[in-house]
């Protein structure tokens, strides 16, 4: 059974809008996605009728709230199926995860001369977390690069991966090229050398299945936001061996034991790293999320996204002098291209006014610009509520900004 | 005509436009019609980068008035930008400071100078009155030499 595309649209009311009276063509879900009514509800529910702090208090609101948000962390652990609730952090988002294990892990393992791999296809949130990181301790920032399909050059760790490499931080999945990359094997080769893998999953979790204990990866992050859930809000996940080691990387209410002058305690893990009052309604309310997903059917969704991924390459390139900028053939449904010697910026301002939501620029990927020598891309990015039609409207607008343009 | 003069003239060849499209491509057509930049000034000296697309902008002083001249990569970019050298180009640093620039909201780009647009033209315009500023100062100071 396919999706019922109709009923899953019905879902997200900000879908049925107009935007300059004509119908709202949202292809920019790799910024962010839309929320379905269930999670609206759940965080008006929230406000309305249940807020209160979590964790410290004695009264009944605050007791029900508690239970909601260690609800939230094991529907979390269960969607990425990590081993246990301790693995769980709830962070600001994928930025906020990463820079936390940057510092945290940094504190702990990194040093002068030591080297951290990440690849030339980051977001510029899993790479300047690291350049300072390598600042603080004089450690080298390495790069894995691509190939101009976009894929991962992965012969190249043999000789990129040292005695001094102390982490690996990789995307999951690209958010300018669309690129999936082959965390297995990187992980394998990195775990061979006892060398531990980041993954942001930032662009990934909303596609496809994600299983931390397969993958084998020892940390995985990602944001709410991306995954039709709140903003504000995301998860690191990390393998417990390893957290238990890892020093807390802010200081606050909650992720203490006990608080003197002389010194303080720290609390046992997930709390360590949860200092202060958390977006506990935010972990609510990405837990609406994923139940919503996987109501729709996970498999279900990778099945359609698969079809529309199909059909969005067989139209983009029927249109003269589009030129795509990741060809790898394990993909997520996001496409960077160019047309002619157009201006994204241009193309952008054109589509919007017919009502499609696109972005253009560099997708804070600008390494990945600089390997092309271009300064931006147009990026469609879709998920599992956009349609052939919506793709069809899509061409049709760059059929018609190409006229306008050249 | 004087600037403001110039202001409701822009706005009044936009009162046409029914579509947003027509507008666009009557904006295509000015960035088409705008010559390019001196290649001596398509430098990071004159450049406003806006992330997203780029503007050159070059001023000097001739005869009491205000000389632009300026460009851009993306071409409706560069048709505002031509709109703006229209309405502020040759004239005097007092006229240029006196004066409010309503004509973007009239003609319904404002959003185009929002600074979450980062297309460098508001830093544009605010480069310009700069510009404007400096050159009036430089005159007070030498009516009192």
């Amino acid at each position: 059974m396919g999706l019922n595309i109709h009923q899953i649209r019905n879902d997200f009311p900000i879908l049925r809008q107009q935007v300059y009276k004509k119908p709202l063509v949202y292809l920019d879900n790799g910024a962010t996605t839309h929320k379905p009514k269930v999670v609206i509800d759940t965080i008006k529910d929230l406000q309305e009728l249940h807020n209160s702090s979590i964790h410290r208090g004695i009264h009944y609101l605050s007791e029900q709230m508690t239970i909601r948000y260690e609800e939230a962390r094991e529907t979390v652990r269960d969607f990425i199926n990590a081993a246990s609730t301790s693995e769980i952090i709830f962070t600001s988002g994928a930025t906020g995860s990463i820079n936390a294990v940057a510092f945290s892990f940094g504190e702990k393992y990194v040093g002068e001369g030591d080297e951290i791999l990440i690849s030339e296809m980051e977001h510029h949130s899993n790479i300047v977390p690291w350049q300072m990181l390598c600042e603080r301790k004089g450690a080298i920032l390495k790069v894995i690069p691509f190939n101009n399909r976009g894929e991962l050059m992965i012969e190249t760790l043999d000789t990129l991966l040292t005695r001094r490499t102390r982490i690996i931080a990789l995307t999951h999945a690209s958010n300018s090229l669309g690129t999936i990359t082959p965390v297995k094997e990187v992980i394998r080769r990195a775990h061979e050398r006892d060398i531990p893998v980041l993954l942001d999953g930032a662009q990934m979790v909303q596609h496809g299945e994600v299983d931390v204990r397969e993958l084998d990866c020892d940390f995985y992050v990602f944001s709410s936001h991306k995954i039709f859930g709140p903003t504000g809000s995301g998860v690191l996940y990390g393998k417990e061996a390893i957290l238990e080691e890892l020093p807390p990387y802010q200081g606050g209410g909650d992720m203490v034991e006990e608080v003197t002058f002389d010194g303080t305690t720290y609390n046992t893990l997930p709390f360590k790293f949860e200092a202060g009052t958390t977006n506990f309604m935010g972990a609510i309310g990405l837990a609406s999320a994923i139940d919503y997903i996987r109501s729709v059917g996970i498999a279900e969704i990778k099945q359609y996204e698969e079809e529309l991924i199909g059909y969005t390459l067989h139209k983009l390139k029927g249109i003269d002098g589009m030129t795509l900028f990741g060809t790898a053939k394990d993909r997520i449904s996001v496409f960077s291209f160019l047309l002619d010697n157009i201006h994204p910026y241009d193309a952008g301002m054109i589509l919007d006014k017919m009502g499609i939501a696109v972005r253009t620029g560099t997708h804070c990927t600008q390494p990945v610009m600089d390997h092309f020598g271009i300064s931006g891309t147009i990026r469609a990015s879709l998920v599992f509520y956009n349609t052939k039609e919506e793709v069809d409207m899509l061409i049709e607008g760059l059929e018609r900004t190409k006229q306008m343009l050249t | 005509m004087n600037l403001n003069e110039t202001q409701k003239d822009i706005a009044e060849e936009f009162s046409v436009f029914e579509d947003w499209l027509d507008r666009y491509n009557y904006l295509i057509e000015l960035g088409n019609d705008l010559p390019e930049i001196d290649p001596q000034y398509r430098t990071n000296e004159y450049l406003i980068n806006g992330c997203q697309s780029k503007v050159w902008l070059h001023a000097e002083l001739k005869d009491g008035k205000v000389e632009f001249k300026a460009d851009s990569d993306a071409i409706i970019v560069k048709g505002i930008v031509a709109l703006l050298v229209k309405v502020l180009n040759g004239r005097t640093p007092d006229e240029i400071l006196e004066n409010e620039l309503h004509f973007i909201d009239d003609i319904g780009l404002r959003q185009n100078l929002s600074p979450t647009r980062s297309n460098g033209l508001l830093a544009m315009v605010k480069k310009m009155r700069l510009y404007a500023l400096a050159y009036q100062a430089k005159s007070k100071q030498n009516q009192r030499k």
